[in-house]
C-alpha cells in the first residue's frame, strides 16, 4: 500500500452539493503532488479528507496506514501528528512570537525544554527566519508568516506535508520563495500534497499533477503542467 | 515524565487563562468567596449547635420536690425507688436549708426575705436532683417519679430543650437551602467564565486540533481553570472564618449566655473547616468547568 491511498471516494455535503465523485488517487512516499482545479472543483475537499477535516460519504482513504474514513473523532490527533498542514491564511496565533508559534505544535508531546528548543530553532532555521524568532506575526510580511506556518508544520518531522493553497495570499516572487522551501522539504524525503491554482508554480516545478473538475478526476500526469 | 510535563503544561495554561481574563475571573472568585463564607458560617454554627444541644441535654435535671413532713426513712425509700428506674444516671439530695442559703446568695433582692426564715420555719421543700441517661425519655421517667408516694411535684425543662433543638434544626435547614442555591449559582457563573475563555480561544483550539493535540489535552486546561478559580475563591473565606471565630472565641472566653453553653474550641474545628471549604471550592469549580467544556467545547 502506498503512503496515501484514496479509493473510489465520493463526497456529498449535507446541503446536497457533490464535491467529489468516484475519485481514486494513490501517492507513494516521497512524491510531490499538485492538486489543481478551479474554485469548487473539489480540490479543497480532497485535501480536507486527508487530514480528516471531512469524511468521505463513500469510499476509502488511507493515510500512512490509518483508515481515515473510519477514524473516530477522539483519535484524529493520532493522524494529525503524522502530518504537517500549511494553510492559505497561515493560522498563526497573534499573541505568540514566531518561536512560540512553532513550539506550540510540540507542547502536547511533553518533551523537555531543551529538546523543544533544538527542534524549534532547527525548524525556524530551515525556513530562513532565524533572525526573527522573537517577532510577533503582525511584525512580519505575508511571506514570512507563511514561513512560520511551514516551520510549525515540519517541526515534528512529519512524513507528509499538506499544503492548502499556501501561496494564495502572496505575490509571485514571494510565492516562489515559499515554493523553494517546500521543494527543499520534499527533497529531504517528505511527501508533499499541495492544492493550488497558481499556474506559474505548477508549470515551473514539473511535478505530478492531479486535475479535478466539478468533483471528477480529469487528469493525473507525471511532470505535468497547468494547461488544460 | 512526559505525562507529568503534559499535565504541568495544562495546569500552567489554566493559570495563564485565569489571569488573562482577570476581571471575569474575579467575578467568579467573588461569587465563590461569598458562597464559601456562608458555608463556613453554617459549618461553624452547626458544630456549635451540636455542642449546645449536647451540653444542654447533659444538664437536664428532674427536680423532685419531696412532700413536707416526709420522714428520713421515707426519703431514703424514695431514693431507692427512683434509683431502681432504668433511666437514672445520678441522684443528689438537696435539703431545704441548702436551697434557702444558695438562693439567698444568688439574689440580693430575695436575701433579706429568705434570711428571715430559719431551719424550722423554712417554707421550701427538700429536693432530689435526678439526672437521666437518655434525655428523650425524660418525660416518662418524670411521670413515673411523680406517681411515687411522698413526691409533691416534679419539674424538668419540659419542651424547652426539644424546642431549642427544633429551632436550631430549622436554622440549619435554611442555611443548607441558601448554601445549595449559592453553590448552584456559583457553578453556573464559573461555567460562564469558562465558556467565554473557550470562545476567546477558538482559534487556538482549532490550531491545537490541527497540529495533533488530543481532546483531553485541549480540554484539561479549562478544567484546571475552573479548579483554580474555585481554589482561589476559597482562600479568603478560610482566613475570614478562622480569624473571626478565633477572635470570637477569645473575646467571649468560649462562653455564650451561661456556663452551660460554651463554644467549640477553634483548634478542634478550624482544620476541618478549611479543608471542607477548599474541597467545596474546588469541586464547584470542577463542576462548572466540566459543564462548560461539555456544552461549548466541540472538538
Amino acid at each position: 500500500m502506498n503512503l496515501i491511498e484514496i479509493k473510489n471516494v465520493y463526497k456529498q455535503y449535507k446541503n446536497g452539493v457533490t464535491a467529489l465523485c468516484d475519485v481514486s488517487v494513490s501517492i507513494p512516499k516521497g512524491d510531490f503532488v499538485f492538486v489543481i482545479g478551479q474554485t469548487a472543483s473539489g480540490k479543497s475537499t480532497l485535501i480536507k479528507l486527508l487530514y480528516r477535516q471531512e469524511r468521505p460519504t463513500k469510499g476509502e482513504v488511507y493515510v500512512g496506514g490509518i483508515n481515515v474514513a473510519k477514524l473516530k473523532n477522539r483519535k484524529v490527533y493520532k493522524l494529525r501528528r503524522k502530518l504537517g498542514i500549511v494553510f492559505q491564511d497561515y493560522k498563526l496565533l497573534p499573541n505568540l512570537t514566531v518561536y512560540e508559534n512553532v513550539a506550540f505544535a510540540l507542547e502536547m508531546y511533553g518533551l523537555p525544554e531543551r529538546e523543544i528548543r533544538t527542534k524549534v530553532m532547527k525548524s525556524i532555521e530551515k525556513v530562513g527566519l532565524k533572525e526573527k524568532f522573537r517577532s510577533y506575526p503582525d511584525q512580519l510580511s505575508g511571506g514570512e508568516q507563511q514561513r512560520v506556518s511551514i516551520a510549525r508544520a515540519i517541526v515534528n518531522n512529519p512524513k507528509i506535508l499538506i499544503c492548502d493553497e499556501p501561496t494564495g495570499n502572496l505575490d509571485p516572487s514571494t510565492s516562489m520563495e515559499i515554493m523553494e522551501i517546500i521543494n527543499k522539504i520534499n527533497e529531504e524525503g517528505t511527501t508533499i500534497i499541495m492544492a493550488t491554482h497558481d499556474k506559474d508554480i505548477v508549470d515551473k516545478y514539473k511535478k505530478r499533477v492531479i486535475t479535478l473538475e466539478k468533483g471528477i478526476l480529469k487528469g493525473d500526469k507525471e511532470k505535468g503542467g497547468y494547461s488544460k | 515524565m512526559k505525562k507529568i510535563r503534559i499535565l504541568l503544561n495544562n495546569i500552567s495554561d489554566g493559570f495563564r487563562s485565569v489571569f488573562r481574563n482577570f476581571s471575569l475571573s474575579l467575578a467568579s472568585i467573588s461569587c465563590i468567596t461569598i458562597t464559601l463564607i456562608l458555608v463556613g458560617v453554617a459549618i461553624i454554627l452547626s458544630y456549635n449547635v451540636n455542642k449546645f444541644t449536647d451540653d444542654i441535654e447533659k444538664d437536664v435535671t428532674i427536680v423532685v420536690y419531696i412532700k413536707d413532713g416526709t420522714t428520713e426513712e421515707d426519703k431514703e425509700a424514695l431514693k431507692i425507688r427512683i434509683e431502681a428506674l432504668d433511666n437514672i444516671d445520678t441522684i443528689t439530695f438537696l435539703s431545704n436549708e441548702d436551697i434557702r442559703k444558695s438562693m439567698a446568695k444568688e439574689s440580693e433582692d430575695l436575701e433579706p426575705i429568705l434570711n428571715e426564715y430559719n431551719s424550722d420555719t423554712n417554707p421550701l421543700l427538700d429536693e432530689y436532683l435526678v439526672k437521666v441517661k437518655d434525655t428523650e425519655k425524660i418525660g416518662t421517667t418524670a411521670k413515673k417519679i411523680k406517681a411515687m408516694s411522698s413526691v409533691s411535684a416534679v419539674k424538668y425543662g419540659e419542651g424547652m430543650v426539644e424546642e431549642l433543638v427544633k429551632i436550631f434544626d430549622v436554622v440549619k435547614r435554611i442555611m443548607i437551602v441558601i448554601v445549595v442555591g449559592l453553590i448552584i449559582v456559583t457553578a453556573f457563573l464559573i461555567s460562564n467564565t469558562i465558556k467565554i475563555t473557550i470562545s476567546n480561544r477558538k482559534k487556538q483550539i482549532e490550531i491545537m486540533r490541527l497540529v495533533g493535540a488530543s481532546n483531553s489535552y485541549i480540554k484539561l486546561p479549562f478544567f484546571f481553570e475552573g479548579i483554580i478559580l474555585g481554589f482561589l475563591g476559597s482562600v479568603l473565606p478560610i482566613f475570614l472564618c478562622c480569624y473571626a471565630y478565633i477572635f470570637l472565641y477569645h473575646e467571649t472566653g468560649g462562653i455564650l449566655f451561661t456556663e452551660v453553653i460554651s463554644l467549640v474550641n477553634p483548634d478542634k474545628i478550624l482544620l476541618n473547616l478549611s479543608l471542607i471549604l477548599i474541597l467545596i471550592g474546588v469541586i464547584v469549580g470542577a463542576i462548572g468547568s466540566y459543564r462548560a467544556v461539555r456544552r461549548y467545547l466541540k472538538v
